[in-house]
């Protein structure tokens, strides 16, 4: 699973070849599609999620459960 | 006869000792005070009464029930205590008092400054407290690991950062209670509970403000040693203004409460938005550049050439249009849709100069959501 780091670290990449390189028409629009995913993936990952608070408890047996916490 | 005041201008010695509370009760707010226990007497009510004195004087000193019995059992006689209270004027006697909320024996004072100097000493020569140890937190973390009490202030001061700055974030609470008996073993557990944790991006350990004995938990060499073992960095979160915990110097980053450390747990997820709308508008800006340098060097080629790139060009072109309008559904990104026109010749091609437009030539002017028919009229 990629992460918000990873999609601005992809995307800086990708706007600066788009800027700085002398690039074949067809490599730009392939760039500026995967441009175009990254900035829509990382949009959902900013906004759609909601923050998830839960408790982790280690039971008798030594497994980890993990549940939601009540406010 | 001595003449007296006239009779409005006598106290009654209510008046007196009331209007003496009050001045007391204004001029000292709580306080501490050092001195010797004598004769501490614990009631059936449940209050202590005991004198404190030092060399030349004494004070009176009462701790009400509930205070009482947190503080356990009474000191013995003689024992050099510090005590935390409120002066007061037991009305009904007239008498000054002291009414006492804590009692510390200096002689526990010292035993825990003592073992402090003790712990901090040996894991310094250990070199626990390297500033070559420390880790730099991650920029964007998703998932934070939160070692402190589930019933605390400093949970809830937490939670209420992170909603406001990363509201795509996971908090992974492991309780622990953070003072009194069984404190430093809750924390150790909770602290190695951290590293079987999967996807967990940083640890903060911490508790709400406290007196400074409340935090001794936070200096234990147990505690230390578990929170210099966690594998992903750590904030020490110990909600004191003027003293240092030895899991301040533990931790990778030190905060001085609970919510300056989910400020800087978290990054703000608005400056990331406007990171991205930047790197958008960036975006679309190079591409466009690209396609405009193309279609220059395509125009440089020969006419017979021409039509064919032409048509090539607007195939492209359509995909440029296709990308164009997903990227601009991102809003703010309105690349598009600035009132901009393009006038076209009848075989599409773009008319830059004012040589292309002779009177009665049609062409036609491409804008955002279509294209309209036009004639030049007069020039």
């Amino acid at each position: 699973m990629s992460s918000i780091a990873d999609d601005l670290a992809r995307l800086e990449e990708i706007v600066r070849r788009l800027e700085a390189e002398d690039l074949e028409l067809d490599a730009a629009l392939a760039l500026f599609e995967q441009g175009v995913s990254r900035l829509r993936a990382a949009r959902e990952r900013l906004g759609a999620a909601e923050l998830q608070v839960q408790k982790v408890v280690e039971e008798a047996g030594g497994d980890l459960r993990v549940s939601d916490l009540d406010d | 006869m001595t003449a007296i005041a006239p009779a409005e201008e006598v106290w009654s010695v209510s008046e007196l000792v009331g209007t003496a509370r009050r001045v007391v009760e204004a001029e000292f707010t709580d306080i501490w005070v050092r001195g010797e226990i004598v004769a501490c007497k614990a009631w059936p009510s449940g209050h202590w009464y005991f004198n404190l004195r030092d060399a030349a004087s004494q004070v009176r000193c009462c701790m009400w029930k509930s205070n009482a019995q947190r503080a356990g059992t009474p000191p013995a006689d003689g024992t050099e205590v510090f005590v935390q209270g409120r002066p007061s004027i037991y009305e009904s006697k007239g008498e000054f008092q002291l009414v006492a909320t804590r009692i510390i024996p200096t002689a526990a004072i010292g035993a825990a400054q003592q073992e402090l100097e003790r712990v901090k000493a040996l894991l310094h020569k250990e070199g626990l407290f390297d500033v070559s140890r420390k880790r730099r937190l991650p920029a964007y973390a998703a998932t934070v690991a939160v070692v402190t009490s589930v019933a605390g202030a400093a949970l809830r001061d937490i939670i209420t950062v992170t909603r406001n700055r990363w509201p795509a974030a996971r908090v992974l609470v492991i309780d622990a209670r953070v003072q009194g008996e069984g404190a430093v073993d809750e924390l150790c557990r909770a602290l190695r509970l951290v590293n079987r944790l999967a996807d967990v991006d940083l640890c903060i350990v911490g508790r709400g403000g406290g007196a400074r004995e409340d935090l001794a938990a936070f200096n234990a060499e147990a505690v230390c040693r578990a929170l210099a073992a966690v594998r992903v960095p750590t904030i020490s979160a110990v909600g004191h203004e003027t003293d240092i915990c030895l899991t301040d110097l533990i931790a990778d980053l030190r905060a001085a409460t609970p919510s300056a450390a989910a400020e800087l747990a978290w990054a703000d997820s608005r400056a990331v938005m406007r990171q991205l709308d930047e790197l958008a508008a960036r975006l679309a800006g190079g591409l466009s550049a690209r396609a405009r340098l193309a279609a220059e060097r395509v125009e440089r080629t020969g006419d017979r050439l021409h039509a064919a790139a032409q048509h090539i060009l607007e195939r492209r072109g359509n995909r440029i249009s296709r990308l164009a309008a997903q990227l601009d559904a991102l809003s703010p990104l309105k690349v598009l849709d600035r009132g901009y026109a393009v006038p076209l010749s009848e075989d599409g091609r773009v008319l830059k100069a004012l040589a292309a437009f002779p009177p009665g030539r049609a062409f036609r002017l491409r804008i955002s959501d279509g294209e309209v028919p036009a004639l030049v009229d007069r020039r």
